[in-house]
C-alpha cells in the first residue's frame, strides 16, 4: 500500500512575495508574476513541477514535460464533479511533430485496406453524414500513477491525473467500417493520426484493434467533448475513442483507418505498451521468465478527492469523505471506504450514473473514533464484481497502477 | 399565489435553456484554431557529458522530460538509452550514448 495524495497543498509563490515586497503585481509580465508548482509526493523525488497556463486551450495544467506536451490535470479537479473540463483535461503527445493548426478544407479521413471502397471523408462528412452518438468515458494512460511504483521505473511521471472523463460526441466507428465494406478475412483495424516522428526512420505513432471490437457500435470516432469540439491537444479534429480501454488506443487528429488482412507488425502494436501477462499484470521487482501481454482494458479504481493526507479531521464527530471511482470497462457497482486501514469497509452511496465507462461520485459520512493517526482507503468494485487489489501492482513499464488508495489523517 | 405561478415558469425556463447551453447538436460545424505552443529552453547543466545530452536528447523532447525522472539503476539507464536508439531511432553516435549513460547514471543514479 502507498500512502500519498496528490493535491496542490504546498504551492508556493516565491516571486509573488518578491514583487510583492517590491510594491507593484501589476507592473510586472504575466509570465513572472507567479511561479506556481504543485508537491506531487513522488517516493525519493523529483516531486515538484510547475503549474503551467501557457498551453492554448488549456487553463491550469499541472507541466510534466514540455514537449511533447505532457500535461496533468491537478488532482483537485476532480472533485468538482465527473466530467473534467476541457481546459483541464490532460494532454499527452508521443511525437513532437503534430499540425497546430488543421485545414479542414483539405483535412480527409482516408478508410482502407481490406475494404470494398476506399473511403476518403471530410469533416463535414463525419458531422452531416452519419448518425451521431454520445457516450461518456474515461481516458485513461496506461502510466497514470506511475510516479507511485516503487521501486520507480524511467517514462512519464504521472501522478494520478493523467486520467479526465468527457462525454463524447461522434459517430460509430462501426458505421464508418460498413460505408466502406469490411471484406471476409479482415484481422484488424490500424488507426493513425496527423502526428509523425521527429526522427525519420522512427516508429510512427499508430495503434489496432481487432476487427470485432473495431465493429462492436461503441468505438466511436468523436469530434465533440462535452458539448463542445475537440481541444487541439486532446486530438482536433477527430479522434478515436476506445470505451474501457486505456487512452494509448485513443488516436488523437486520427485521419487514417486501414482495414488489415494480417496481424499489425508495427511496433507500438506488435511491441510496445506491454505488461507481464500475470493477475494485475504484476510482478516482483526483479523477476524474470514471465510472458509479455499488451495493455488493453481499463481496471477498477476509486479516490478520495476531498481529503488529503496531513489534514486534521475531528474526533468522534461525523465527517463527509467524497471522490469518484470509475470501473474500468464496466461500470461500478460499489465503493467502499475503510477508516481502519482496511481491516473493515462501510458502503458509500453513488451519485448519479452518467454512463458505465465514466467516472462516478461518491460520498458517504464517517466517524474516526479516538485521536491519533487513521488510514483511509477507498475501494471500488466493478459490474463485473472485480474490485482493486490491496497489494501494489507493479511492472517494469509502469502501467495499470490501479492499487487501493490510502490517504493518513489525524484525529483531533 | 405568486410563489404558484412563477414555480412553473421557472421549470418551463429551464427545460427551454438547459438543452441548448452548449449541447452536442450546436456541433454543425468545426473551426480550426490556431495555436501557438510553448517551447523550452532549458538545456542540461554544463559539465562532463553535457554536451551529449544537449546535442542528442533535445531533438525529440525537452530537458524536462529527463529532468523529472527518478533516479534508476545505472542497468535501467542503459535500457532507456538504447531503446530511444533501436527503437525510437534516435541517431545517437555509440561513444555519445556511452557518455549519455555516464551522465544519467551520475545525476540521476541509484546508490
Amino acid at each position: 500500500m502507498q500512502n500519498h495524495d496528490v493535491l496542490g497543498r504546498h504551492m508556493t509563490r516565491r516571486l509573488l512575495l518578491g514583487a510583492a515586497g517590491m510594491g507593484g503585481l501589476a507592473l510586472l509580465p504575466a509570465p513572472a508574476r507567479a511561479e506556481e508548482t504543485v508537491d506531487l509526493r513522488a517516493p525519493g523525488g523529483p516531486s515538484t513541477r510547475p503549474i503551467t497556463t501557457a498551453y492554448p486551450q488549456k487553463g491550469r495544467m499541472i507541466l510534466q514535460r514540455t514537449s511533447p506536451p505532457w500535461l496533468e490535470t491537478p488532482f483537485e479537479v476532480f472533485d468538482k464533479g465527473v466530467f473534467t473540463p476541457n481546459d483541464q483535461h490532460y494532454v499527452s503527445w508521443h511525437w513532437a511533430n503534430f499540425p497546430s493548426e488543421i485545414d479542414l478544407d483539405k483535412f480527409r479521413l482516408t478508410v482502407r485496406g481490406h475494404v470494398n471502397q476506399t473511403l476518403s471523408l471530410s469533416a463535414k462528412d463525419i458531422l452531416h453524414g452519419l448518425p451521431r452518438v454520445e457516450l461518456a468515458a474515461v481516458s485513461q494512460c496506461a502510466g497514470n500513477s506511475r510516479i507511485y511504483m516503487q521501486p520507480r521505473v524511467p517514462g512519464a511521471q504521472w501522478a494520478n491525473g493523467s486520467m479526465s472523463n468527457a462525454l463524447w460526441t461522434g459517430v460509430r466507428l462501426k458505421d464508418v467500417l460498413d460505408r466502406a465494406g469490411v471484406k471476409p478475412g479482415a484481422l484488424q483495424v490500424r488507426f493513425g493520426g496527423l502526428d509523425e516522428p521527429v526522427v525519420p526512420d522512427a516508429p510512427k505513432f499508430m495503434k489496432s484493434l481487432g476487427i470485432d471490437h473495431a465493429r462492436d457500435g461503441e468505438v466511436m470516432i468523436a469530434f465533440g467533448m462535452n458539448g463542445e469540439q475537440l481541444q487541439l491537444l486532446n486530438g482536433f479534429p477527430l479522434k478515436l475513442i476506445v470505451p474501457g480501454w486505456c487512452a494509448v488506443y485513443w488516436i488523437k487528429m486520427l485521419n487514417d483507418i486501414e482495414v488489415l488482412d494480417q496481424p499489425d507488425t508495427n511496433y507500438w502494436t506488435a511491441t510496445g505498451y506491454r505488461v507481464p501477462d500475470k493477475p494485475h499484470d504484476t510482478i516482483n521487482p526483479g523477476q524474470s521468465g514471465f510472458k509479455l501481454m499488451p495493455v488493453t482494458r481499463n481496471f477498477p479504481r476509486s479516490f478520495i478527492t476531498n481529503i488529503r493526507s496531513g489534514d486534521t479531521v475531528p474526533v468522534g464527530a461525523p465527517a463527509q469523505a467524497r471522490g469518484i471511482a470509475f470501473g474500468g470497462d464496466c461500470g461500478v457497482a460499489r465503493v467502499d471506504l475503510s477508516i481502519d486501514s482496511g481491516k473493515s469497509w462501510q458502503p458509500t452511496q453513488l451519485g448519479r450514473d452518467e454512463g458505465e465507462y465514466g467516472f462516478r461520485q461518491w460520498q458517504t459520512q464517517f466517524t474516526l473514533p479516538s485521536r491519533g493517526e487513521h488510514t483511509l482507503m477507498i475501494r471500488c468494485t466493478n459490474t463485473n464484481d472485480e474490485a482493486q487489489p490491496d497489494f501494489p501492482v507493479w511492472n517494469p513499464a509502469g502501467y495499470m497502477r490501479n492499487s487501493i488508495e490510502s490517504i493518513h489523517v489525524v484525529a483531533a | 399565489m405568486m410563489l404558484r405561478t412563477l414555480l412553473p415558469a421557472s421549470i418551463i425556463l429551464c427545460a427551454i435553456l438547459l438543452p441548448l447551453a452548449g449541447h452536442a447538436a450546436q456541433l454543425d460545424e468545426l473551426i480550426s484554431p490556431k495555436l501557438e505552443l510553448p517551447s523550452s529552453d532549458t538545456t542540461f547543466p554544463d559539465g562532463p557529458g553535457g554536451e551529449a545530452m544537449n546535442g542528442n536528447c533535445l531533438a525529440c523532447h525537452s530537458a524536462d522530460h529527463t529532468l523529472n525522472q527518478p533516479t534508476l539503476p545505472r542497468n535501467v539507464w542503459k535500457e532507456v538509452v538504447d531503446k530511444m536508439i533501436n527503437v525510437y531511432k534516435a541517431p545517437i553516435a555509440p561513444q555519445d550514448a556511452a557518455t549519455i549513460v555516464d551522465y544519467l547514471a551520475r545525476t540521476k543514479g541509484t546508490t
